[in-house]
Parts: structure tokens; sequence; C-alpha cells
């Protein structure tokens, strides 16, 4: 496999340019990630509403592209959509990087898929799973409101 | 003898096997380096013909079995020449080294305001446990400062030298920017004023020539994983001094003298610091580390390893997006880097898939790397079968980054 597949152009168009890099305005929600092993930092904002709707989304941090890109993956992909939702693609995206099957969720649309698709290539490389599931971690800690630092170990 | 760096390297069997079907060009020696083949079956002759646990049964087992032990630690103070095999403590590792030291010392002569002299340089091993020592002591510890260049002046460790000071603990060659401390000049400085001082040999020992006599300092600490030698084996020299007066490091079996309900006694060094059963197949496997680096002869593997440490720094410097950090007059075998636009942990994927095998992170020193600005580098750290074809390929997979990233 080519190192291409791992750094595909819309991971790395993502590490370069992340999208809601930033505090988003008015959020409820944030929480604290870090992996220690490699220094990786993210800190995500999340605005729920009652329902428990993800109206907004953001992060701060720093990383490898890898967790730069699938912080700011993360951010597009689930704003506005349901926490459970959100917890279910997750958990598909989980699957896909450990288990190498694809992404397989009606509520992503086609670009949504093919965006979270990208990140596949770190199935193969089992030492950076872990910048790829940082923020998600994260996320679900803001969402929860759970006060600990998020990690991936 | 001489020997030429192909015949070394054959001697190392993980350079038979492909890494990502390429070669490997292993360059994370800093971290540990490979054994060659005498220690891997010297480890497996000792279990085949010659184990058993050693200082304690009678019978022929034993006793070989504790000869071959105690023949590492000879062969060990010869090595680094101490003045006497009481001086020669084994450990788990650099780690335990330390750790030992700061408690021991700790408990009996650092009391609360009392000050810790260590560098920005350290590697957390040789910061941690002095932390531990600030906790529970009130201890207070100073750091002297790194300069651009990656070096600690003698001058910035002098002006922190106060009449609290109570110990100085330095490492010998920073694990990241590869500057290498002038120990003797310190340790004149320090004795000045009766200060003992510790030295994490962590990479010193490995690719400096080593002379406790010389160099005349209170305590070194090395990693024996990191001379070709076993996992789990550390050592630290202490001088004699010393050990006749710090208490025990931790309990247990062989540690003793005599124990009573209401008292226990203990034994002169080494004995006193070696409790429970230790890494014995290792140790013994160690002495053909210490054999192997002497038939190469330390002098030819410090003037190999400038060579292409020169070569390294000269090769990729040509790239202009890479920035080396730290630029010490007097470096030794570490190059640490960074790529513009490119995590250090991006590098090392990139440079695996062409078998090159170097480290990214901070290599534990945060403190350091936050003074220099980053949050991690990539490191390429060199031993003695690194050869200039190795820095070419690593070269190329650095452009081949640049390729990646679009940088």
């Amino acid at each position: 496999m080519d190192i291409k597949e791992l750094y595909q152009e819309i991971v790395l168009d993502h590490g370069k340019n992340p999208r809601n890099k930033k505090k988003c305005h008015g959020f409820n929600k944030d929480a604290k990630g870090h992996n220690p092993l490699c220094g990786d930092k993210v800190h995500v904002f999340v605005k729920l509403d009652k329902e428990k709707k993800v109206e907004d989304i953001s992060f701060e941090g720093e990383g490898c592209a890898i967790s730069m890109a699938s912080a700011s993956i993360m951010t597009e992909t689930i704003k506005g959509k349901e926490f459970n939702v959100a917890k279910k693609i997750l958990e598909n995206f989980l699957n896909m990087l450990k288990e190498g099957s694809k992404m397989s969720i009606n509520s992503l649309t086609e670009d949504e898929n093919t965006t979270m698709m990208s990140l596949s290539g770190v199935k193969r490389f089992p030492m950076r799973v872990k910048c790829a599931t940082l923020a998600w971690h994260t996320f679900i800690h803001a969402a929860e409101g759970k006060e600990e630092t998020a990690v991936t170990e | 003898m001489f020997m030429d760096i192909k015949t070394i390297k054959s001697q190392f069997p993980i350079f038979k096997n492909k890494i990502n079907g390429k070669s490997l060009i292993y360059l994370d020696n800093a971290n540990s380096s490979q054994k060659p083949k005498c220690v891997i079956d010297r480890i497996s002759k000792f279990y085949s013909k010659e184990f058993s646990n050693i200082g304690r049964s009678v019978h022929s087992l034993a006793v070989t079995a504790t000869n071959r032990f105690e023949e590492t630690r000879d062969l060990m103070k010869e090595y680094i020449n101490a003045k006497s095999r009481e001086e020669i403590i084994f450990t788990k590792n650099a780690t335990e080294a330390i750790n030992l030291v700061a408690s021991t010392f700790g408990e009996k002569f650092i009391n609360s305001g009392d000050e810790i002299l260590i560098t920005e340089l350290e590697h957390h091993a040789n910061y941690v446990p002095w932390h531990f020592l600030r906790k529970k002591k009130g201890a207070i510890i100073k750091f002297a400062k790194c300069n651009d260049k990656g070096e600690v002046n003698v001058d910035e460790i002098k002006k922190l030298i106060t009449n609290k000071t109570k110990i100085i603990s330095i490492t010998h060659l920073s694990n990241v920017t590869g500057y290498i401390m002038p120990i003797k000049e310190i340790v004149d400085l320090a004795s000045e004023k009766k200060i003992p001082v510790l030295v994490d040999g962590c990479q010193g020992a490995p690719h400096l020539e080593i002379d406790m006599q010389k160099l005349g300092c209170d305590f070194y600490a090395i990693s024996c994983h990191k001379m070709y030698g076993p996992t789990g084996v550390g050592v630290l020299y202490a001088k004699k001094k010393w050990l006749d007066v710090l208490p025990p490091y931790q309990g247990g079996g062989g540690m003793i003298e005599e124990v009573k309900k209401d008292s226990i006694t203990f034994p002169g060094s080494p004995t006193k610091y070696e409790a429970g059963t230790l890494q014995t197949a290792e140790v013994v496997g160690f002495s053909e580390s210490i054999r192997f680096i002497k038939d190469v002869g330390i002098k030819k593997i410090m003037q190999h390893e400038k060579e292409i440490l020169e070569y390294g720094l000269e090769q990729i410097k040509k790239n202009n997006t890479v920035r080396i950090i730290g630029d010490p007059k007097n470096r030794g075998s570490i190059i640490s880097f960074t790529i513009k636009g490119i995590h250090p942990h991006d590098i090392a994927t990139i440079l695996d898939e062409d078998g090159v095998a170097i480290r990214a992170g901070h290599h534990c020193c945060q403190i350091l790397h936050e003074k220099m600005g980053i949050a991690a580098s990539a490191r390429a750290s060199l031993g003695i079968y690194n050869t200039k074809e190795d820095i070419d390929v690593l070269s190329s997979s650095i452009k081949k980054c640049n390729k990646v990233f679009n940088t």
C-alpha cells in the first residue's frame, strides 16, 4: 500500500486547513483530550440544544495531520446531528479503523461518507488509530459532561 | 582489532529482516540499540546450560551462575574504571539507578529548602525522581538554562550554586540536542563546595569514553540496553564513600545481614542495594555487550559515529524545510529535527514505510521542547552499525515527506 492511502487528499486538506478550529459561539459543553504518548491535544466545544442535537461544534488543539484532520472532519460531520446519531457514527468509525469495515450509516450523506472514508487508511497503522480517535472520544466526554481529560488508551 | 562497519553490522541478526519490505535503517539508538548475536546467544546459553538463582544456594549451578553474574560486575568495573567492584550496582534500568540515588541520598541528606540543581536538558528520568523529593521533603529544584544551541554553559550552573545546593544532577549527552556536557569542569566546580554530582550517562556510556576516576563524578547512571545489551539492566556507579553511608533502597531477600524480630542489619555494597532476584540472565548477557564494545573499541565507535553525524548534519541541512534542534559545538550521535508543516508523528510514519526507524515526540524532554518552542520533534540517533548510505535513505525519505505533504 502506498503511503498516499493514509495521507489522502481529503485528509491532507483537513489537516492543513482544519474546519471549525476555534471556540464556537455559545458552546455549553466542552472537554479536553490528551494523548500523553505523542502529545496530541484537543479541546472540543459543543453547543447541545434541549433535544440533545449538536447545534454547533468546534475544536482547538495541536497534533499530527491525522489527529487534526479527524477533528476537523468530525466537526463537519456531526454538526446538526442528534447526539445519539453522532454516537452511532463514532461506533461505525471505530469499526472502520479497527475492523476495516466500510462506513454504513444512513444518516450520512454521500459526501460525508466519502469524507469519513478518507480516514480508512489509518487501519493499517495501528499506532496511529489513537490519533484518529482522540477528538471523537473527547466529543463524547464533552457531550456527556465527563470532567476528566479524554484519553484514547 | 580493526573491524569494518559491514562486518560489525553483520553481527546483528535484526538487520536480516525486512521492515515493510525494505532493509532496516535503524536510527532510534538513543531510545534503545539493537543486540549483537553474541549477546543473544549468551542469554540462550545461560538458560540452557548454567541457569540457577545466584548468591543463595550452594549447588554447582548456583556457584556457576553467581560467578557468571559477578564477572559482569568485574567487566563493568574495568570498563568504566571504577575504583572497586563494590561501586557497581545492578538496577533494572538507568531510571531506577537515578531513583535509587534520589531516594536514598534524599532521605539522608536533603531537607526542606535544600536545593537540587539540574538542567533544562534533562530527560524526565533525571527530573521526576527529584520532583518526588521536592514533594516529600520540600526541596527546591533549580534548572540551569540551556541556550539556543541546546548547550548548557558551565557558567549557568555556576551561578545557581548556593550554600543550599545538595546535589547536582546532569546529563552527560543530551538525548535531544546531542550536547556533550563538560562533566569534568562541572565536577571540579562542584567539588570546591563539596557538592556531589550525579551524571545521567544513558547517552554517554554507549557513545563516549567513560572513566569514572577521570570524570570524578559521585554517581553515574547507565542504561545497558542502549549499549547493545539486554533490556532490564541498568548500572549505578557510585563512589564507595556514598554507598557506605546511604541507607538501603528496597528491602527484601538477598540484601540483609541478619534479620530478627526487633532489628535487621544490612551488609555493605553492592549487596545492600540489590534486593530480590535480579535480572540474572540479562546481566550475564550484558557481559557480552561490554566485550563487544571493547572488541570494536570505544574510540572507533566515537570516530565512526562522528563521521556519520557530520555527514548526516550536512545532508539534512541541505533541505531548507528542515530545522535541526540545537547546534551544540560539542555534539554526539543525535540529530533532532522538525520539517516545516509536517508533524513529527507523520514524519515517523512516512519514514517507517521506507524501513527508516526514528523516534518522534518529546523524547521525555518536555521542558526542553517547550523551551525550543515546539511540542515534538523527530530524532535520528546513531549507533555503530549506521552508515552514510543510511543517511542517504533518511534524506530521501525526508524528501518524500515534503512530497506527500506538498511542502
